[in-house]
């Protein structure tokens, strides 16, 4: 086939569909409430479920009892740990073999936290399987719990993970006894010479907290059993492959008698990565009946997944004109009960933020321990949200104390197209990462674009004001990945139907982020027709080819390129047709606009479409295809605000925010500044408000959004997103992933702009006025 | 209990039981673009129309609204034939997962029969009691006003061919 054509992806400036704000496609139904979610199809004798969960954060279950329950009328199942197979797996919803340990069964002899699960139920309706939870009894031994990540692997410390079958399933340091979920090092260069040739060393140590994903519809599984038997798990997940071999695992049910179903779903950020529906799939098989399992609000805060606490200490040397000469990070994470992403998160924080600097000399040391807390898991940003706030805070200071503006050390150390870091290799998901040059940064574009955006020179240059309430401002440089490399794999199949249409089918994850639609985009565009001739299904483990799912940034970069590599062996096929019709070599042919057209004459694709299936030497004109990814491109941004701090309170204003984005060609703009304007509100609830509070017991206090406030409306700054295109030359059309990065900004961002307005430095999230006005308070 | 009660102009019989709220009774009799977020009256995604106004079902019993009139999502239109509102939230990219966005559309059209020309304040202020995670409001805010122009000009050129 014509080689040259068939990689060709033409000149940015002549993408007809790619780059458009195009609709999404689905937008239309969601806002007319049409486009139905998990719980939008109504099933006939249905059952309701309801998890028992512990009140306990460490004990042992001496004796459980569920007579009284499942004599209450309407009951149709209890089920304990004494009546489910006992397979330790991972929740975390990775790729196989995963690089979580298998340290979690369906249900457990042993409680680990205050919301661990300790029996379900299912009845004829939810309120006859809540007075069914009450009536199973239970005798628990409490055992000494251990809540502080700092203590969790002193001697003497209560072990969590004590069952002798728990187990890392790749080669990696795992050890239980000393809670102890995970652990990384690596070195590059020479630490102990580097530190000792700097002539300046900042060090600062942040520690984050507990925060929750919040996605508006909580978590959601409908599992039943079709015509034939087989089991049909309908559920919000971003991760429907995984959902189906763990659940498989978990319930011992054969993996071909299962059938995922990813309906819309009311986000997810991470938290629907976490493979929680065994239970109501064991729910299902032992009733033969449809059971449902919709977490309340309270579940959702406690009993799903949370985002890793971490304390992270970086050290810095630099020489007298900045030059940086060692970089040292020590990151420890709280996985809580289960090491959930225990590996990768704690991986994630040196990756996604040691490379972005120039340094001859760096040093990353981590572990991730258990603590009898909730569970943390995957949350958008993925540790490089905790990272990016010690690294930041460190390159202020250096700034600072080097007399340089901030934006000028950044713009001096940062890495650039072309250049490559040690630490790409040397740190990956759970096993070496990958070499990888970067194709693509135009940070220095961003720096200035945004720089402009807030005001930077003279706002930075204005005297600190005396008066209650001071203005300050601050900014980060960040980067992300996407995808994970050498790991991740996406796939899609496109036929072609009579009027010159396309049925695009892909195993990717479209989680509210319009990724059915930027994907259709990127079919249409390698098609040569328009947006409107793409039918997208998605998500269906009988229908649909694999895809690893939605995570770690790579559904538009790497299903991308699996959508774009079919569409162009369509093409192929689609040149051929056209070919013959018109009596000329395909090379002769040009396609646009759902026409090919040779020598002064054309045919229409609808045209190719009935030939090719009713008229001659008929085929389906169709492909299959996958792509793995071999680099990971990081997508680079500069943030900024402007932040006023009520010096009698404590309270922190944000005024104004601007995140300056290159995340290559956004194949659609208006998309892509939603994923950068939803991850930035995210980040500043993270960043002030949104905080996990537990009692000494080790119990949530605030899992409500009364109080735990989230972003609403109102606390809106006056938030500009400026995309600097780059064409990333490895991604589908110069594209690179966009989804995650920018949730990683207002935590150093802020901090810079209260240190600047305030003269105090916030070290500990979130900086609630509270916490403020102590350093105020401490600084005096 | 049987109640009787006006549901998108049609007068329904719905059997309830004593405590349900109207989100359950509303998702149970199918309308199902009535969203369930918290219920706790924090989150917006479950709101109604109740005698016009605004107001988070999940904390009304439904035996309460005996012979009130309450409008859902359904009733403003179609994907096939949307409601300027809803137009105007898919173009200005206000949709991600969709979830928040019936109760919001709702909140809207109560708030532009008030004040057909809201200023972006009035907007958010309007909006107060909604919660997305996805979209950090800025799109919606600008759908919002976007729609409030369209229907400005949709009255005008009314006015305009009914002279
Ligand atoms: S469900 Fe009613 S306000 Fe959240
Ligand atoms: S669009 Fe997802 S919660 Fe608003």
């Amino acid at each position: 086939m014509n080689e040259s054509r068939k990689r060709d992806e033409g000149s940015p400036d002549a993408y007809q569909v790619v780059g458009k704000s195009e609709r999404k496609l689905d937008a239309l139904a969601l806002a007319a409430g049409r486009a139905a979610f998990t719980d939008d199809q109504a099933f006939p004798h249905l059952l309701h479920a309801k998890l028992l969960w512990s009140p306990h954060a460490h004990a042992r279950i001496r004796r459980i009892d569920a007579q009284k329950a499942r004599e209450l009328p309407g009951v149709a199942c209890v089920l304990t740990h004494e009546d489910v197979p006992r397979v330790l797996h991972t929740t975390a919803g990775q790729g196989f073999p995963e690089p979580s340990p298998y340290d979690t069964p369906m249900l457990d002899h042993k409680v680990r936290y205050v919301g661990d699960r300790v029996a379900a139920v299912c009845a004829e309706s939810r309120a006859v399987a809540e007075r069914a939870l009450k009536l199973i009894e239970v005798e628990y031994e409490p055992l000494p719990a251990v809540f502080d990540l700092r203590e969790a692997d002193a001697p003497g410390a209560p072990v969590i993970h004590d069952e002798p079958d728990c187990r890392a399933v790749i080669p990696v340091p795992y050890e239980p006894a000393r809670n102890i979920a995970a652990k990384v090092d690596m070195r590059v260069g020479d630490l102990d010479a580097g530190f000792a040739q700097s002539e300046l060393v900042v060090d600062h140590e942040v520690e984050t907290h507990y925060g929750q994903h919040t996605p508006i519809e909580p978590h959601i599984t409908i599992c039943y059993l079709d015509d034939y038997g087989r089991l049909v798990i309908r559920t919000s997940t971003q991760v429907p492959f995984h959902v189906r071999r763990i659940v498989a695992q978990s319930t011992g049910h054969p993996l071909n008698q299962i059938r995922v179903i990813k309906p819309r779903i009311g986000g997810g950020f991470g938290a629907k990565q976490e493979v929680l529906e065994d239970i109501v799939a064991m729910l299902c098989l032992r009733t033969g009946r449809p059971v449902k399992l919709e977490y309340t609000r309270a579940e959702e805060f406690v009993s799903t997944r949370t985002r890793h606490p971490a304390v992270i200490r970086v050290k810095a040397g630099f020489a007298k004109d900045g030059t940086m000469q060692a970089l040292h990070m020590r990151a420890r994470t709280n996985t809580g009960a289960y090491g959930s992403h225990a590996l990768t998160v704690v991986c994630n924080c040196g990756a996604k933020t040691l490379p972005l600097y120039r340094c001859p000399n760096i040093g990353f040391d981590a572990d991730s321990v258990y603590t009898n807390l909730p569970v943390a898991g995957a949350y958008r940003g993925y540790g490089g949200t905790q990272a990016a706030f010690a690294l930041e805070v460190v390159m202020d200071d250096a700034a600072a104390k080097l007399g340089l503006d901030p934006i000028e050390l950044r713009r001096k150390l940062h890495i650039q197209a072309g250049e490559g870091s040690p630490v790409f290799r040397a740190l990956g998901e759970g096993k070496e990462g990958v070499e990888q040059k970067i194709g693509s940064c135009k940070l220095p574009d961003c720096l200035n674009r945004g720089a402009a955006a807030i005001g930077w020179t003279e706002k930075r240059a204005a005297p600190r004001a005396s008066g209650r309430y001071r203005r300050g401002v601050g900014m980060a440089a960040l980067m992300q990945g996407s995808s994970i490399p050498e790991i991740d794999m996406g796939a899609a199949s496109l036929k072609m139907n009579e009027d010159g249409s396309f049925n695009l089918l892909c195993g990717a994850t479209d989680l509210g982020t319009g990724s059915d639609t930027v994907l259709a985009q990127i079919a249409a565009e390698a098609l040569g027709t328009s947006l409107d001739k793409i039918l997208v299904y998605s998500s269906d483990t009988d229908l649909t080819p694999f895809d690893v799912g939605a995570y770690a940034s790579s559904t538009t970069y790497l299903s991308g390129q699996a959508v774009r590599d079919t569409a162009f062996r369509v093409r192929d096929q689609i040149l051929e047709v056209a070919a013959r019709a018109l009596g000329v070599p395909p090379a002769e042919v040009t396609l646009a606009g759902g026409v090919a057209r040779a020598a002064g004459k054309q045919v229409s694709y609808s045209q190719i479409a009935l030939r090719a299936l009713y008229e001659q030497d008929q085929f389906q004109i169709g492909a299959i295809g996958s792509a793995i990814s071999h680099v990971s491109p990081p997508p680079f941004a500069a943030h900024f605000a402007e932040v006023e701090v009520d010096m009698r309170t404590g309270r922190t204003t944000v005024l104004s925010y601007v995140a300056a984005v290159d995340c290559g060609t956004a194949i659609n703009p208006k998309l892509a500044e939603g994923q950068i304007e939803g991850a930035v509100m995210n980040g500043i609830g993270y960043a002030l408000t949104e905080e996990m509070c537990f009692n000494a017991e080790g119990r949530c206090l605030n899992a409500s959004f009364r109080h735990y406030r989230i972003p609403g409306p109102r606390d809106l700054p006056d938030l500009r997103t400026i995309l600097v295109p780059t064409h990333e030359p490895t991604g589908p059309y110069g594209a690179k992933s966009v989804s995650e990065i920018c949730i990683n900004g207002p935590l150093p961002v802020l901090s810079n702009a209260i240190f600047h307005a305030a003269g105090v430095r916030m070290i500990r999230s979130p900086f609630t006025a509270e916490r403020v006005w102590r350093a105020l308070k401490a600084a005096e | 209990m049987r109640i009787a009660l006006t549901i998108n102009s049609e007068l329904r019989e719905l059997e309830v039981a004593p405590g349900e709220t109207l989100l359950d009774a509303l998702r149970g009799a199918g309308y199902t673009g009535v969203k369930r977020g918290c219920e706790a009256g924090t989150c917006g995604s479950c709101v109604v129309l109740l005698d016009g106004t605004p107001s988070f079902s999940c904390l009304l019993f439904a035996a309460a609204c005996e012979g009130r009139k309450v409008t859902t999502i359904e009733a403003l239109g179609a994907p096939n034939r949307p409601h300027v509102i809803m137009s105007a939230f898919a173009e200005e990219a206000g949709v991600q997962c969709g979830y928040c966005v019936p109760g919001m559309v709702l909140t809207t059209h109560a708030l532009l029969e008030q004040n057909a020309s809201p200023s972006e304040e009035e907007v958010r202020g309007a909006l107060d009691g909604h919660l997305c995670r996805c979209t950090g409001y800025v799109k919606q805010v600008r759908a919002i006003l976007k729609a409030a122009e369209r229907l400005a000009e949709e009255r005008a050129a009314g006015k305009e061919s009914s002279r």
